[in-house]
C-alpha cells in the first residue's frame, strides 16, 4: 500500500516544478505545458485525497479540472496564434508592447 | 480497504508495461549489435538519394489544424460527462436526465455556432 | 462516508437568473448568425440582463436565504447584492461600447455573448457555498474575460493583453486548485461550512497545512483582484485591452474576488480570522501603496485608471481586514459606489476615442473644457469621486470603509489608507487640472452616442446621489448582508 504522503510528496514536487517552468522559461508554449503540470498535480492530489477519504468530491473535481484544463488550452492557443500573427515570436522577453 | 487492492489489480498492467518496455528496448539494442556501422557524410542529408533539401524543413502549418484541433479537444473531453452519467442514470433519475440534456443542448449551441462560421469547412 | 446528498428537479429554480444569462448569452450567439445589425443585439442583451435582474428581485425575495443542490449553491441577499453589481456591469459596459466597437472595427456579436457569459460566472461566484461550484464559476468567468480582453484581434496591443491576462489568471487558477486541494485534503469536504464545522472539531487551525492552503486561496485572489504583489498583469491587461471591456474587467471580476473572498473567509475560515487578516494586512498597504505612487507616474489615462483600481482594491481590503459583518457591508458599499464612477470615467476615456484618434494621452485633456465643458464637468465629477472628495459618492464609500477598519481596531491601517488617499487625490486632480486648466493644443471631438450619454447621466446621478444620500445605498446593501 502506498501511503498518502507519497502522493502527496510526488504532486508538491509536480506542482514546484511547474511553478519553475512558469517562472523561469522564455518560450510560451513550455509556460503553458507547466501550467498543465500545475493543474495535473492537483489532479494527483486530489485523487490521492479523495481515495483515502472515501469521498468523492475530490474525484468530482478532478472531472472538471480536466474539462477546464481543455477549454483553457483551446482558449489559450486561439489567443497564442491570434497574437503570433501580428509577432512571430513565442519568446517572451520580446512581448513588451505594454510597459510603463 | 484503501489502497489494498493497488498490486493486485494492476499487476498484469504492470508486468504489459514492463513486457512492452523490454521489447523496444531489445529491439534498438539487438539492431544496435547486428547492423554494420559504416558512417560517411552522404548519410547525413535529409534525403540521402534525393535532392539536396531546399530551405527549412519546419513548414508553417496552416491554421485549421490547430482549429480543427481546438474543437476535437473541447468537444472530446465534454464525453468524459457522459461516461459518469451513463453510469449513475437509474440512481440520478429524471434530474440527471434533464441536466445532461441542457448539458448536451448547450454543446449543441457551440456545434452550430463553429458550424455556421464556417471552421469546418477546409478550402 | 459522506451522507448521500439528494439533489431534484426543485433545485434548479434557484438558477433561474443565471440560466436566463446563458439563454440569453446562447441566443445573442445564434442571433449574430443571421442578424447584422449590432444595435439589436445589444438590445437583447439589455433585455435579457433585465429579465434575469428581475427574477434576482421577485423569485424569491431578495434578502431570503436559500440553499439548493445539496447546500452548494446559495442565494442569500449578498449574494443577490452582488448579482446586482454584475447586471449594472453588463448593461453599462453595454451602453458604453456599442460605437466604440464599431471604431474598433471589432463589432461582433459574440462580444455581447461572452459579457453574459462571464456575468454568470461571476453569479455562480457570488453563490457558491462549495469550493467546486466557485472554481468552475471562476473558470467560467476568467475564460471569456481572456477572450474579451483580446477582442480587437488586428490589434497588437489587444493580443498581447489578452495573453498576459491568460497566462497570469491560468497561473492564479493553478494556485486556487491547490489551495482546495490543501483544504480538501485536511477537512474531508470542500463546502464552506463543512470546512468550517471541520476546522474546529478537527482543531487543526494551528496545521501548517491548513495555512498554506489558506495562503493559495488568498494568492489566487489576490490575482483576481490585482492585489501587489499579485497586480503585474493589471497594468498592461487594462490598457492593452478595449477601453469599454478594462472599465468591465475592472469592476465585474474584482467585484466578484471580494464576493468570494468574502464568503470563503468569513464562512470557511471564520476560526482563522487573526490568521487571514495578519496576512491581508501587509497585502493591503502594499496595494494602496503601490497603486497610488506607480499612478503618479502615468500619462497614458487607462493605465493611470489601472493604477488607481489597484489602490482602490486596496481600500475595500480594509472592510475585510476588520473581519466584522459591518466591515464587509462597508466593502460591498464601496464596491457598488466604484462601478458607477470608475464606469463613468471609462465613459469619457472612450468619447475621446475616435477614428484614427486614441485619444488616451493626458495631453489629449488639455483644455477640454473649453470645447466640452459637459463632458469635462462630468470627468470631474468622477475624478472628485474616485480621489474621494466630498459630496460625491467616492468619499463616501472610503470614509465607511475607513470608519470600519477603526472600529474593528485597525486605526493605523485607517491612517495609513487616508494618507495614500491624499496621494493619490494629486493624480485624479491633475486630468482636472488639464481639462480646466491648461489651453487646448489641438481640437478635440467627441465622439457620443445616445446609449453612451444614457451610461453617463445613469453614473453621474449615481455617484452624486450616493454621495448626498449615502443612506439610501448603506440601507440596502446592510439588509442583504446583515438580514
Amino acid at each position: 500500500m502506498v501511503p498518502l504522503s507519497w502522493y502527496i510528496v510526488l504532486s508538491a514536487v509536480m506542482f514546484s516544478i511547474g511553478v519553475f517552468g512558469f517562472l523561469a522559461r522564455r518560450n510560451l508554449l513550455i509556460i503553458f505545458i507547466s501550467i498543465e503540470l500545475m493543474l495535473n498535480s492537483v489532479n494527483i492530489s486530489l485523487v490521492a485525497f479523495s481515495h483515502y477519504l472515501q469521498s468523492m468530491r475530490g474525484q468530482i473535481l478532478v472531472f472538471f479540472v480536466i474539462t477546464v484544463a481543455a477549454a483553457e488550452a483551446a482558449i489559450g492557443l486561439a489567443i497564442l496564434i491570434a497574437y503570433y500573427k501580428h509577432n512571430p515570436t513565442i519568446k517572451v522577453d520580446e512581448i513588451n508592447l505594454l510597459k510603463g | 480497504m484503501p489502497g489494498t487492492y493497488i498490486p493486485s489489480d494492476y499487476l498484469p498492467v504492470a508486468i504489459i508495461i514492463i513486457f512492452a518496455a523490454l521489447v523496444g528496448l531489445g529491439a534498438v539494442v539487438a539492431g544496435i549489435l547486428v547492423r554494420p556501422r559504416r558512417p560517411y557524410a552522404q548519410k547525413l542529408y535529409a534525403y540521402e538519394s534525393g535532392n539536396p533539401p531546399v530551405g527549412e524543413p519546419r513548414q508553417k502549418f496552416s491554421v485549421k489544424f490547430y482549429i480543427i484541433a481546438m474543437l476535437f479537444v473541447v468537444f472530446d473531453v465534454e464525453a468524459v460527462f457522459l461516461y459518469p452519467w451513463a453510469v449513475a442514470y437509474d440512481k440520478l433519475g429524471i434530474f440527471g436526465f434533464v441536466e445532461m440534456m441542457l448539458f448536451i443542448f448547450i454543446l449543441l449551441i457551440g456545434y452550430v455556432y463553429v458550424w455556421k462560421k464556417g471552421a469546418f469547412e477546409w478550402e | 462516508m459522506e451522507m448521500e446528498a439528494t439533489i431534484s428537479l426543485l433545485d434548479m429554480r434557484l438558477l433561474v437568473p443565471e440560466l436566463t444569462l446563458i439563454c440569453v448569452g446562447l441566443i445573442l450567439m445564434l442571433l449574430d448568425l443571421v442578424v447584422r445589425k449590432k444595435e439589436l443585439i445589444a438590445a437583447v442583451g439589455i433585455a435579457g440582463t433585465l429579465v434575469a435582474m428581475y427574477g434576482t428581485y421577485k423569485l424569491y425575495g431578495f434578502y431570503n436565504p436559500q440553499a439548493a443542490f445539496a447546500g452548494m449553491f446559495v442565494v442569500d441577499g449578498y449574494s443577490n447584492f452582488f448579482k446586482l453589481i454584475f447586471y449594472l456591469n453588463i448593461i453599462l459596459t453595454i451602453c458604453i461600447s456599442l460605437k466604440y466597437m464599431a471604431i474598433e472595427k471589432a463589432s461582433f456579436g459574440e462580444y455581447y455573448a461572452l459579457l453574459m457569459f462571464s456575468s454568470t460566472g461571476m453569479m455562480i461566484m457570488a453563490s457558491a457555498a462549495d469550493l467546486i461550484i466557485l472554481y468552475l464559476g471562476l473558470e467560467l468567468m476568467a475564460l471569456s474575460t481572456y477572450i474579451l480582453a483580446g477582442f480587437m484581434r488586428n490589434q497588437p496591443r489587444s493580443n498581447e493583453a489578452a495573453l498576459k491576462y491568460f497566462f497570469l489568471g491560468a497561473f492564479s487558477s493553478a494556485f486556487l486548485l491547490y489551495g482546495i486541494s490543501l483544504t480538501y485534503g485536511l477537512t474531508g469536504t470542500t463546502n464552506l461550512k463543512g470546512i468550517a464545522e471541520a476546522l474546529s472539531t478537527l482543531s487543526i487551525m494551528d496545521n501548517p497545512i491548513t495555512y498554506l492552503g489558506l495562503i493559495f486561496i488568498i494568492v489566487a485572489f489576490g490575482f483576481k483582484i490585482a492585489l501587489v504583489p499579485f497586480h503585474m498583469w493589471a497594468p498592461d491587461v487594462y490598457e492593452g485591452s478595449p477601453t469599454s471591456i478594462t472599465a468591465f474587467m475592472s469592476v465585474g471580476p474584482k467585484a466578484a474576488g471580494f464576493a468570494v473572498l468574502g464568503r470563503v473567509l468569513f464562512d470557511a475560515f471564520a476560526g482563522m480570522q487573526v490568521q487571514w487578516a495578519a496576512i491581508l494586512v501587509p497585502i493591503a498597504v502594499l496595494t494602496m501603496a503601490t497603486g497610488s505612487i506607480i499612478a503618479l507616474a502615468q500619462t497614458n489615462i487607462k493605465r493611470m485608471l489601472a493604477y488607481s483600481s489597484i489602490a482602490h482594491a486596496g481600500y475595500m481590503l480594509l472592510g475585510i481586514i476588520a473581519g466584522t459583518h459591518d466591515g464587509l457591508t462597508s466593502t460591498v458599499n464601496y464596491l457598488m459606489i466604484y462601478l458607477f464612477m470608475n464606469i463613468g470615467a471609462f465613459a469619457i476615456v472612450i468619447m475621446l476615442r475616435r477614428e484614427g484618434v486614441q485619444g488616451e494621452n493626458l495631453d489629449d485633456y488639455m483644455g477640454l473644457s473649453k470645447s466640452h465643458p459637459l463632458a469635462s464637468a462630468l470627468m470631474l465629477i468622477f475624478m472628485f469621486s474616485l480621489a474621494g472628495i466630498p459630496p460625491t459618492a467616492g468619499f463616501v464609500g472610503k470614509f465607511y470603509v475607513f470608519m470600519e477598519a477603526i472600529n474593528a481596531g485597525y486605526v493605523y491601517m485607517a491612517l495609513i489608507a487616508v494618507v495614500f488617499s491624499a496621494i493619490s487625490a494629486f493624480f485624479y486632480l491633475r486630468v482636472v487640472m488639464y481639462m480646466y486648466m491648461k489651453d487646448p493644443v489641438k481640437e478635440v471631438e467627441l465622439t457620443t452616442s445616445p446609449s453612451m450619454s444614457i451610461a453617463l447621466a445613469v453614473t453621474a446621478m449615481m455617484v452624486l446621489i450616493f454621495g448626498i444620500f449615502p443612506s439610501i445605498l448603506l440601507n440596502l446593501v446592510r439588509l442583504s448582508i446583515l438580514g
